[in-house]
């Protein structure tokens, strides 16, 4: 349905309602529309499209078990083309003529940065569904995503540890911007604090889509011939993983040597790799699709059934997308309306069993307690775990190891109701 | 299937056979049941303790743990070996070599490795191979063994030795003592140790001579740091060999994305902002191919597709360059703005249509075999095979390209237009067609480089963005219609890039490049290469 037959519809509704006449059953016909926010061109299209295709799923789904509040959920899709400023631009069509009660979108932080004065402006609700640097926490937003310390610190310390093989040095190699030098900076502070001396770790950026990897994985090399175990953390994002991880495979880099893990390659980006010489480097994720679970073999049919393609592989951030619209869906027919503030508070502590098979809950930070998971990767595309968290972790907002955050408390109940304070708003009730 | 059972019956008789000498059966058994452990330290001392039973049957079932393929039977939990086929595994019995049927995959529970448990497993197997009569499985056990050296293993080693008649072997058992002897409290034993490893010139062994540097003894502390200094000037030496090689590489990966620009921009003079989209479609059409070599031929030739698709590619982007040019550019000739309005907007067109047909994600482009791996040259020199083949494929088609325009009829008729279209006309040629012809030719030239492209980088529906800005930097940089420009240029570019990536990081030195560039332009317009006449002034 084009956006001219959604205006038509919207007009028909409208005049139905000024005239006054059967107004009621009108809005019971009325659809609840949500908003898609994913880039479908451009440089992310890559990760994003399947993120859209995952809310239409959903969409789908819940309107076959008949909808919402007894209304259908119709998903109103554009496309903001990996240009950052134009997300803001879609966020607010999105609000202001559509009208839509929740948003599902971005993936970058750096788009993310964008839409969030229009969501604090004209107050949406936005569902973030990819781990990101943390150290924001707005009361527009949910992020079902990891937090540093539900990803990059469990993988620093299981790299650390006997099972992952004692790592003494460290090479933090990233894509040049917010996500990689945040993650940086505090993986930098955690690991100093753990005794690692400064000489030991080598910090190293990248722009987007870097193809030309022989000097760093040289130097990695270099790095690692010390004669202390050496271990990469890869904050790489996008398509230049390909050529890293084929030029890691040529220079002969193994996994037993030196494992790489990243915090941002997960199934979907290994679809275009072949993994026959990357057996063993890892990646820390909330899900694998490797995961043994009734809910998740649940997860895998649904969307290999609506995708209608049996290779489709599923990735972490679809199952935080799934969560997300799982918990939106269950706070609105809590609160009985689809009204941002009421469903808000509805979605505090809500509970989600997800495909990881983990009871997931939304925390006053606007933040998620969820698993870890360590996967290794396999020859044929696939993580297996090699580690995971007995429970849920709750999701810092503000990272610890950063003096200037670690002042900060992100809780959006009474008496803080702050993403950002160091004292609770309503500290003295006068 | 006949195949099976004659193997099962094959496996039966060697078991038969093999019965007599077992006599410890249920103590490998045991050691075997062990590796069904939850920990992986737990496995690591199972694979440990069925290494060391020293059974013949212990090497097979240490591989398949290896590689993934052993198995927990669920209903009685014992260990087997398994071939998966998609969802059914044919089952092994480990003790007796006798097939346990098929099963569904979900019926067992597969043992999992990780890389802590995958190195034990090396050294375990390691350590039962030491005694193979294959001199490489010799050499690579010990390796492994003098990589993770304990006191035990050093009198395996030292039994080894004593046993070795291989050469090369002899010599890696030798440098493992010499390697622990620079401990030793004896001076004579650590300056004999030094002597010994002066021949290992690693940066491994600087490691560990380096801190006899500061030995009590004179002559211990002469030779180690005489050591250590041979071992860095040996490291710059091939550091700055590295650098060079990884500046050409990076140079004729330039080269092969602005050769084609060199035609259509260069000779022609039309500012072709779909060029990186003409390299996309050949990168496609080596998927394509890839993709019809796996679904049509037999595996042994898989190889060949990356020669196969060269013609390939050539053909469809050049097919689309003739098109492009019949269809849109030539009305637009002497209009460079609009000229680069329009083919913007043809990339855009172009960058849709294949996210279309293949869809959004990046497309697999396997290497073949013979271009996976590398080249160590030197120790510390290694040069990745695919990367060697990108240089001489550069070279080779610009040499290709060069020959055609000089010694060719087209070339001629080409080198005619660009230089005097009116005379040329005059002269009888048809100008128009070798109008479409050139830039069919540059077009076709820009896919074969993607072909090129497709086995170093990505193959995604924006892979021609990220090489548009470098192949007009490189031809600009080199001299506008010279070929030579754009070799020089691209090499040189590549080579300043290398030398300067290390200090500044990828980031910066990308940026000081480009500054030089302007700068350089500034200076001298043309280009390093500077076409000089009338056709020039026109």
């Amino acid at each position: 349905m084009g956006i001219k037959a959604l205006a038509m519809k919207g007009m028909v509704a409208g005049c139905a309602l000024a005239a006054g006449l059967f107004a009621t059953a009108a809005m019971a016909a009325d659809p609840i529309k949500i908003g898609v926010l994913h880039s479908l061109s451009g440089t992310m299209a890559i990760s994003e499209t399947t993120l859209k295709d995952t809310v239409l799923m959903m969409v789908d789904d819940i309107n076959k078990k008949g909808g919402l509040l007894g209304r259908k959920v119709e998903a109103v899709v554009v496309d903001p083309a990996s240009n950052w400023p134009l997300f803001a631009e879609k966020a607010r069509e999105l609000l202001q003529k559509e009208k839509v009660a929740a948003v599902f979108g971005c993936w970058t932080s750096v788009s993310r940065k964008s839409v969030l004065p229009v969501f604090e402006e004209l107050n949406g609700m936005l569902f973030y569904p990819v781990q990101y640097e943390g150290e924001e926490s707005s009361r527009n937003v949910f992020y079902t995503g990891a937090a540093p310390n539900q990803q990059a610190i469990p993988a620093v310390d299981y790299l650390m540890g006997k099972d992952g093989g004692e790592a003494k040095r460290w090479v933090l190699a990233g894509t040049d911007y917010v996500y990689p030098r945040t993650t940086n900076k505090i993986l930098e502070a955690y690991l100093i604090s753990k005794g690692v001396p400064k000489d030991d770790i080598m910090i190293n950026y990248t722009p987007f889509g870097h193809a030309d990897w022989q000097t760093i994985v040289a130097d990695i090399k270099k790095f690692a011939s010390a004669g202390k175990k050496t271990a990469v953390v890869s904050t790489i994002n996008g398509d230049a993983n390909v050529p890293f991880y084929k030029e890691l495979a040529n220079q002969g880099i193994k996994a037993t040597d030196i494992p790489v893990v990243a915090f941002s390659v997960g199934e979907e980006e290994l679809a275009g790799i072949d993994t026959k010489n990357l057996v063993g480097h890892l990646a820390a994720w909330n899900y694998f699709q490797s995961v043994d679970s009734a809910e998740n073999d649940a997860f895998i049919k649904q969307w290999k059934t609506f995708i209608k393609n049996d290779k489709r592989v599923t990735n972490d951030p679809m199952e935080a997308t799934y969560i997300g619209f799982k918990m939106w869906t269950q706070a609105v027919a809590q609160a009985g309306t689809t009204d941002v503030d009421a469903v808000r508070q509805a979605m505090y502590g809500q509970k989600v069993r997800s495909p990881s098979g983990y009871d997931i809950a939304m925390n006053t930070n606007h933040h998620l307690s969820k698993p870890v998971m360590i996967g290794e990767i396999q020859a044929n595309g696939q993580f297996q775990i090699v580690n995971q968290t007995k429970a849920a972790i709750k999701a810092d907002a503000w990272s610890p190891f950063i003096p200037e955050s670690a002042k900060l408390t992100a809780d959006w109940t009474f008496p803080w109701v702050c993403g950002n304070c160091a004292e609770p708003k309503y500290g003295k009730l006068k | 299937m006949p195949f099976v059972r004659l193997l099962s019956a094959a496996l039966l008789f060697v078991t038969l056979l093999a019965a007599p000498a077992r006599a410890d059966d249920a103590a490998f058994s045991a050691a075997l049941s062990g590796l069904a452990a939850e920990g992986f330290a737990e496995k690591a001392a199972a694979a440990e303790r069925v290494a060391a039973t020293g059974d013949a049957r212990a090497l097979p079932v240490l591989q398949a743990m290896e590689a993934g393929t052993l198995f927990v039977r669920k209903d009685d939990n014992k260990v087997v070996t398994g071939a998966v086929n998609g969802r059914e595994v044919t089952l092994t019995d480990p003790l007796t070599g006798a097939t346990l049927g098929t099963v569904a995959s979900r019926d067992l529970t597969k043992i999992t490795v990780n890389n802590a448990l995958r190195s034990a497993i090396s050294a375990a197997v390691g350590r039962l191979d030491l005694t193979s009569p294959d001199p490489a499985r010799r050499l690579a056990a010990v390796e492994s063994m003098a990589r993770n050296a304990t006191p035990e293993t050093a009198a395996k080693l030292r039994d080894a030795l004593a046993r070795e008649t291989d050469a090369s072997v002899k010599l890696v058992i030798a440098r493992a003592f010499a390697r622990a002897a620079l401990a030793s409290p004896d001076a004579a034993e650590r300056l004999k140790a030094v002597e010994e490893l002066s021949a290992v010139q690693t940066a491994e062994t600087r490691t560990l001579v380096a801190p006899l540097a500061k030995d009590p003894d004179a002559q211990v502390r002469a030779a180690a740091e005489a050591l250590v200094a041979a071992i860095e000037r040996r490291e710059m030496l091939t550091a700055g060999a590295l650098t060079l090689f990884q500046g050409l590489s990076l140079g004729s990966v330039l080269l092969l994305a602005a050769v084609g620009l060199a035609i259509t921009f260069g000779v022609m003079g039309v500012i072709n902002m779909a060029h990186g989209e003409m390299i996309m479609l050949g990168a496609y059409t080596a998927f394509v191919v890839q993709e019809a070599f796996r679904a049509f031929l037999p595996p042994g030739v898989f190889g060949l597709y990356l020669i196969v698709s060269i013609p390939a590619a050539f053909l469809v982007a050049g097919a689309v360059g003739v098109a492009l040019e019949r269809g849109i550019i030539r009305f637009l000739y002497g209009r460079p703005l609009e000229t680069m309005l329009a083919t913007w907007g043809i990339s855009l067109m172009l960058q849709q249509v294949v996210r279309s047909i293949f869809g959004a994600p990046n497309k697999e482009v396997a290497n073949p075999a013979w271009m996976t791996g590398a080249w160590e040259a030197l120790p510390g020199l290694v040069l990745t095979w695919n990367r060697i083949a990108i240089v001489v494929f550069a070279l080779a088609v610009i040499g290709a390209l060069a020959a055609t325009l000089r010694y060719t009829s087209l070339g001629l008729q080409m080198r005619a237009v660009t230089q005097n279209r009116s005379m040329a006309a005059s002269m009888g040629i048809r100008t128009g067609w070798v109008d479409a012809l050139t830039f069919g030719l540059g077009s076709g030239i820009a896919g074969v480089a993607g072909v090129a492209l497709s086995q170093v980088g990505n193959v995604s529906p924006n892979l021609g963005q990220g090489y548009i800005v470098d192949s007009f930097m490189v031809v600009v940089f080199g001299g506008v219609g010279s070929l030579w420009g754009v070799l020089a240029g691209a090499l040189s570019l590549g080579v300043v890039n290398k030398i300067l990536e290390p200090y500044a990081g990828a980031m910066l030195g990308k940026i000081l490049v480009l500054v030089f560039i302007i700068l350089f332009i500034q200076k001298r317009p043309r280009g390093l290469f500077a076409l000089k006449g009338r056709a020039a002034e026109a």
